[in-house]
């Protein structure tokens, strides 16, 4: 149908295309595989000639000699699985509750409600941090787990309740109407018909949230100091910090921070895109 | 009770949990900070806040630092929004074009776009390494640099380097909300227009972009709100510097409260932002929540 030469000038667009989102990848993972002296080398092997598990089985297995970063970046990456999957359950389970009845029941104040909802998500973690901070302090919730899975409902818990009411609102009405007629209740109908219709809807919300909740960082930063509650952004940013710059560390962190959301995308890509285009297209 | 009031009462009862949630995580901490922000509080005498009314706002306000943060943070918003949604809207029409390969591109986007932006700050940051990284070893072996380049030590060229890292990141996402929403257009369109002579920009310009306004209204809202509050990234790549030159809104509110412990000012300013970013909020609903279409 398209002129051959077209096509080949096309495909000539996508290759500088390419290179930019795949040189940074993989100059990345090709550190995380250097020996310290290789990635202080110069000129630069870009290729590296002795390839090493090493940075890898020192954050995997730390031994005494690993430096205090790498010891216990294992600790925050299991944090930041137990705070994003916490998340995740608590918005998903609240969120399409709230969801479905904003969407769908009649009620007083339902447009104020959600249009409400969608503005919190236009609020910065800034304002919110200092009250609480003050909060957290005075209950004794610095440095657990729990006040990150509380701060965090603030930016997934909305986020959470536009997605499912625009998954709710692609389900034509007369689905629920018949369930109701033949004397459903409510919540039966939600449990019964329509949450197993929206599955792919909660599918593309459960995935935005976790990686929002992995990717989260202000408020890591400013609620966790100890590896009781520290989570992978945090320890990554570490690895620059206060300590000796540990770059294949801070690589190999870097990689294996970055393995979960990417790979969780891609094998939920069609999510991805179908979230986007109800999240965001549709409004 | 009647049918109808029944079921606002389990509507009711549905949307409790997430209020209650709501108003005391997110409702609350606003009210409180917009309160402090009347006060000299600060972290060490917390208990000891002085009403001292709108001073904080009013040296805020008539401080040139302030007015200089304003300018460098519209400047990276600006910069950094204005080329992802360029760039993204070029990536979305190839995409769409169908070259060999369109498939894999468009896997490859979420690539990016899912690397957490701590992760992608630190890489970047090493890429830009005066001694080590790959863009001095890559712009010498281009022949376009002699000697290496302290890249991150010029506060122009820093704030150019961590946008072209936001764009990174933050591109794919433009890039894949508009390609979902150029794939609904109906093709027939597109050949309609061909058959009448319309050639590929004007197809593109005259037909698929005044489609695409609200895809890209919506793209442009949420990225322009997340780039007027940056803070991950600039703490990863340049800590605000150098001599401050990378200093955003949020990072500087990030300082006044946590590094130099003023509450009641770093309260204030971070009840500007959320001012601000309110005000787009409410340009956002009125564009794009429209009941009525959602009523299809």
């Amino acid at each position: 149908m398209r002129r051959p030469l077209n096509r080949f000038l096309l495909f000539l667009v996508t290759i500088p295309v390419l290179l930019f989102i795949y040189l940074p990848v993989f100059y990345l993972v090709l550190s995380s595989i250097s020996t310290r002296s290789e990635i202080l080398s110069v000129p630069i092997h870009w290729i590296p000639q002795n390839p090493t598990l090493k940075n890898y089985i020192d954050i995997l297995t730390p031994g005494t000699a690993t430096s205090e970063v790498a010891r216990t970046f294992k600790v925050t990456l299991r944090n930041s699985l137990f705070v994003a999957t916490s998340v995740t359950v608590i918005s998903l389970v609240v969120g399409s509750l709230a969801a479905y009845a904003l969407s769908r029941i009649r009620m007083p104040a339902r447009q104020t409600l959600l249009m409400g909802i969608m503005g919190t998500r236009m609020i910065p973690e800034v304002s919110l941090v200092i009250p609480l901070y003050i909060l957290a302090a005075r209950f004794g919730m610095l440095n657990k787990p729990p006040v990150l899975i509380l701060t965090y409902l603030s930016f997934a818990l909305p986020f959470a309740i536009w997605l499912m009411a625009a998954f709710f609102e692609t389900i034509p009405v007369e689905l629920e109407d018949a369930a109701l007629i033949d004397g459903c209740s409510r919540i039966r109908t939600l449990f019964s018909i329509i949450l197993p219709i929206s599955s792919p809807g909660l599918v593309s919300t459960a995935l935005f949230i976790f990686l929002s909740a992995w990717d989260e960082f202000f408020f890591a930063l400013i609620f966790t100091s100890t590896v009781a509650a520290k989570t992978v952004p945090v320890a990554i940013a570490e690895f620059t910090g206060r300590y000796v710059v540990d770059v294949g560390g801070m690589m190999t962190g870097g990689v294996l921070a970055a393995i979960p959301p990417v790979i969780l995308s891609l094998i939920f890509s069609r999510y991805i895109v179908s979230g986007l285009t109800a999240g965001a297209v549709k409004g | 009770m009647t049918l109808k009031r029944r079921d606002a009462l389990t509507g009711l009862l549905l949307v409790v949990p997430a209020l209650v949630i709501i108003l005391g995580i997110t409702l609350q901490p606003i009210l409180t900070t917009f309160y402090l922000s009347f006060f000299d509080a600060s972290l060490s005498k917390i208990k000891a806040n002085i009403f001292i009314g709108l001073e904080n706002y009013i040296k805020l306000l008539s401080d040139p630092v302030f007015w200089i943060t304003i300018q460098r943070t519209l400047y990276f918003t600006i910069v950094s929004v204005g080329l992802e949604l360029l760039l993204g809207l070029g990536i979305a029409q190839l995409i769409q074009s169908k070259p060999p390969g369109w498939k894999f591109l468009r896997v490859s986007l979420i690539i990016p776009w899912a690397v957490p932006t701590i992760v992608n700050g630190t890489m970047w940051r090493w890429i830009y390494n005066a001694d080590y990284g790959a863009m001095n070893a890559l712009l010498t072996q281009l022949g376009l640099i002699t000697h290496y380049q302290p890249w991150l030590t010029k506060p122009f060229v820093a704030m150019n380097l961590v946008i072209l890292a936001d764009i990174w990141h933050s591109m794919p996402f433009i890039a894949l909300i508009l390609q979902a929403a150029l794939a609904t257009l109906p093709p027939d369109l597109d050949e309609a227009a061909a058959v009448d002579g319309a050639n590929a920009w004007q197809r593109f310009t005259k037909i698929r972009l005044p489609l695409l306004r609200s895809a890209i209204l919506v793209a442009l809202v949420i990225r322009t709100v997340e780039a007027f509050r940056v803070f991950d990234i600039i703490y990863v790549i340049t800590a605000g510097g150098p001599a401050y030159g990378t200093v955003t809104i949020s990072y500087l509110t990030y300082l006044e409260t946590f590094s130099f412990g003023h509450i009641g000012r770093g309260a204030a300013l971070s009840f500007l932002i959320s001012a601000f970013t309110l005000a787009m909020a409410i340009v956002y609903i009125r564009f794009l929540y429209r009941p009525e279409e959602r009523a299809l």
